[in-house]
């Protein structure tokens, strides 16, 4: 598709219109519940300190990998709500594994990626087999496989863990300090920060997903797949086996979610690893349309959203719950934008190719009456 | 019922333009034009669904205004749509009252008024069938039923006769003769002509979106009518001299498919044979195994038993994308469904189905840009009218991504071409491009598997002639010299032949 100045715009619209329609929606909330409106907008739409900037863009390199694992699905109609449990259980399965030190330095971190990617996959698999097989809905299974997760990693979690004296705090062994990455310096205005060293893993990830789907034939089967599945098995595509591969692609990326918070910050998993990361992966992939850029701007977003958040219950007094119901509502209104700008964008491509069709033919009688004249 | 100066806008087409329409109480009136002339928008203003820009109708002298099908019903104006929206596992009394309970009940009192109804118009309906028993000629007796139950005087019937066999066709009429002799309106929107001039009192011509004549069915003659209806000569489908050769090169052998359990076979003992350079046809009421025959030969369902052989290879186990890869091409019955990614551009479309063959792909890798430079030629060849190749299909009119479907199908030069309905919902000029391709490729060699509702598409078209009924063939018809009462005969059971066994004593 050509990048018309009307297809940026119509891109573009739809996210913007419903981080608009949240604000409103946010502000009568505000208004109804008698909270000072204007504190909260202030403290939420404030220039982020540097602190702050680096958290919002690591917060963002774990979110963007978490809408790809998502997008994965949704660009074939694959509903992976199970991303959550996913990346649990693969940041389990590599923080055990690196914690052990059986291989040394930077070896140790890459087959713990794959250790990832493999558990992640596993656990995704096991829904993509039971729809393949049993005709199982993946949303029902991938939920239900989102709570054993949670449960089997506590459980097995007690069984390797680590408790520090006088803390309730378990967790797996440390990360050996070789087989940590180093955080990528960044500075700005005056300060020295690190971000992720995995940042340049996510970009991998993008890249890939974006090559993947737009260049090649599994791309193409799977997009196909997604644009009309009986067109695609009438083309060839055996649908259960994209099935099975495009779910188990998923879960090999949602392994690779915990990976960067792993690698780069707590080089352990415990009870206090950051949870919900695949529910607003879902969020994130929504709002970035499943859109290799789209989603890296839509993870900004919701970085941005979070970080701000810490400071409203002191600076406004308001809880930083709030910036979960305008998330929720910007999820919620751009799932109805992007309806509406699909709709507006077919009724416009058929009204132009009629359009130039009639002009077309409109000059050929034209041309063709100068020719008898 | 008067139709003065209606005109219907859709963006960047007119559907309906000054339409003027005088229909007379008491009388079948036709509404004839192709398909796309404007009749179904024309039909879903006078029932309400839309709204027209201009114009007025007047029902009795009075003007009204029809802004819901409640209006129409309240105006007396009752449809009856092409395709039955009835509830299978309800009877026909469930099904009539359903929306209207509170007309006469639901219970005694409406099955003796839907008594009453169907002896009046000689409708021959009883309230307690399972509407799933009744054949297709009965259901759309239930339907008209169910508009006259609730009061219309005025009934529309939108190509009733596209679903039923030449004997139930002459049966409807005898119906709606009975309704006219009640003093019942009828309008009757066909682009069959021989049938209009059958029954019509009154014919009214709609073209590009506006009437363009009025003609009496007594001096007017079909060919009279058709042409006011293209506005120009007409396309003829018939072959020039056979190209049949005797290779083989698509055998399907004593093949069966299973219906669910405790239902009757699908495809029962199905044997079939084309050769290079020959047009197969298949006549029947739709529904009788068309679809899973062209899903089994396609590779989309396995068979039950029996073997398909492409030239001398066994394809009967092979998946789709392999059955294509040796050359198999598929014009589907539904292009929306099986046929088109509607939301992608045409040049992916031209990718679809052929996504391991050259010049698509190259590898593991999508060549989009041989990809695209196949869709110019293709887009040129086949003359689809597009502004350019990265519009969505959707945006196509039907006939254009038809053309679309069937250039793709045969850039690569496919051994055997199963077309379904090929030229379904397509203008007529379109219509005749597809049957000179069609033609073209059988000089060329191919086989043709050609599946149709159109009979003078099949006798036109077709060296060979089959009907299927119930899932069996028939033997082989000549269509030089098959009339339309044998096929019709034998499309509905009528012939005393059950199909299916007859291949055993060939």
């Amino acid at each position: 598709m050509k990048l018309s100045p009307r297809r940026i715009l119509m891109g573009a619209a739809a996210p913007v219109l419903s981080i608009v329609v949240a604000m409103v929606v946010t502000s009568i909330i505000l208004l109804i519940a008698r909270d000072p409106v204007g504190d909260v907008w202030a403290q939420l739409l404030k220039v982020p300190n540097p602190r702050l900037l680096i958290a919002i863009g690591n917060s963002a390199v774990v979110l963007y990998l978490s809408a790809v694992a998502v997008a994965i699905g949704f660009r074939m109609n694959l509903f992976n709500i199970g991303v959550d449990g996913q990346y649990r259980v693969a940041a389990f399965a590599a923080a055990t594994f690196g914690g052990q030190a059986w291989l040394p330095g930077w070896l140790n971190i890459i087959v713990s990626l794959v250790v990832a990617m493999g558990a992640g996959a596993l656990w995704a698999g096991i829904a993509g087999w039971l729809k393949v097989k049993r005709g199982v809905s993946e949303v029902i299974s991938t939920i239900m496989l989102n709570a054993i997760a949670t449960y089997l990693v506590a459980f097995l979690l007690q069984k390797v863990a680590m408790s520090a004296e006088g803390s309730n705090v378990s967790s797996t062994k440390k990360l050996p300090e070789s087989s940590r990455v180093p955080g990528i310096p960044v500075t700005i205005g005056e300060q020295q920060r690190e971000i992720y060293g995995l940042l340049f893993l996510a970009v991998l990830v993008g890249f890939l997903y974006w090559f993947v789907l737009n260049k090649t034939r599994f791309g193409f089967d799977l997009r196909a797949t997604g644009g009309s599945e009986t067109a695609a098995v009438a083309s060839g595509v055996e649908v259960k086996k994209m099935v099975l591969t495009s779910m188990i692609c998923s879960g090999a990326v949602a392994g690779l979610v915990g990976m960067p918070l792993l690698f780069g910050q707590d080089y352990a998993y415990g009870s206090t690893f950051q949870p919900g990361l695949g529910f607003a992966g879902i969020a994130v992939a929504l709002l970035g349309r499943n859109h290799h850029l789209g989603m890296a701007f839509a993870a900004l977003v919701w970085g941005f959203l979070d970080q701000q958040s810490n400071g409203l219950q002191i600076n406004a007094g308001v809880s930083d719950r709030l910036v979960g119901v305008i998330q929720g509502v910007i999820v919620l209104s751009v799932v109805i934008a992007y309806e509406l700008v699909r709709r507006a964008n077919i009724a416009l491509e058929q009204r132009n190719v009629a359009a130039a069709l009639a002009a077309e033919k409109a000059k050929t009688q034209r041309d063709a009456a100068e020719v008898s004249a | 019922m008067e139709l003065h100066g209606i005109t219907k806008r859709f963006p960047g087409v007119v559907a309906n333009k000054d339409i003027e329409l005088k229909v007379r109480r008491g009388t079948v009136h036709a509404l004839v034009g192709e398909n796309g002339a404007g009749k179904s928008t024309l039909m879903k203003i006078l029932y309400g669904v839309q709204q027209p820009d201009e114009g007025t109708i007047t029902v009795n002298g009075h003007a009204v205004a029809l802004k819901t099908p409640t209006d129409a019903i309240d105006a007396g104006i009752g449809m009856v749509f092409q395709h039955f929206m009835l509830a299978d596992n309800l009877t026909v009394l469930e099904n009539v009252v359903l929306g209207a309970e509170k007309l006469h009940g639901i219970g005694d009192r409406a099955r003796a008024k839907i008594r009453s109804i169907s002896k009046e118009y000689g409708l021959d309906v009883d309230p307690d069938d399972l509407v799933e028993v009744l054949g297709v000629g009965a259901r759309q007796r239930v339907e008209i039923l169910k508009v006259l139950y609730r009061g219309a005087k005025i009934l529309i019937l939108d190509e009733p006769t596209a679903v039923l066999v030449p004997q139930e066709v002459a049966e409807l009429f005898d119906n709606l003769r009975e309704l006219k002799a009640e003093g019942l309106t009828v309008m009757f929107i066909s682009h069959k002509l021989d049938e209009v001039l059958s029954v019509a009192d009154d014919i009214t011509v709609i073209r590009r979106g506006t009437t363009v004549a009025t003609a009496d069915p007594k001096t007017t003659t079909a060919r009279q009518l058709a042409e006011l209806m293209v506005g120009s000569a007409l396309p003829n489908p018939s072959t020039e001299e056979s190209t049949v050769t005797d290779k083989a090169v698509l055998t399907i052998d004593a093949v069966d498919l299973d219906g669910g359990v405790g239902q009757r076979k699908v495809l029962n003992n199905v044997s079939l044979t084309i050769h290079a350079g020959e047009i197969v046809g298949i006549a029947g009421v739709e529904g009788n195994g068309q679809a899973e025959l062209v899903e089994v030969i396609m590779g989309m369902r396995e068979p039950t038993s029996g073997r398909i052989w492409l030239d001398d290879k066994d394809i009967s186990d092979w998946e789709v994308r392999e059955i294509r890869e040796a050359g198999v091409g598929y014009i589907p019955e539904d292009r929306h469904r099986h046929g088109l990614l509607l939301e992608a551009p045409l040049w992916e479309n031209v990718i679809l189905g052929h996504q391991t063959q050259a010049p698509n792909v190259k590898g593991q890798l999508i060549d989009a840009k041989a990809a695209k430079a196949d869709t110019e030629a293709i887009v040129h060849d086949f003359d689809v009218r597009t502004p350019s190749i990265t519009v969505t299909a959707g945006s196509l009119s039907g006939g254009n991504q038809q053309k679309l479907i069937i250039g793709r199908e045969l850039r690569h030069q496919p051994r055997v071409l199963i077309a379904a309905h090929p030229t379904r919902g397509v203008d007529v000029g379109a219509q005749a491009s597809i049957w000179a391709i069609i033609k073209k490729a059988r000089r060329e060699g191919m086989a043709v598997l050609l599946i149709s509702a159109d009979l003078e598409e099949l006798v036109g078209l077709s060296d060979t002639l089959r009907v299927i009924l119930r899932g069996g063939l028939s033997a082989p018809f000549d269509p030089d010299v098959v009339t339309r009462e044998e096929l019709g005969a034998a499309m509905t059971g009528a012939d005393g032949h059950g199909h299916g066994e007859q291949e055993d004593t060939k």
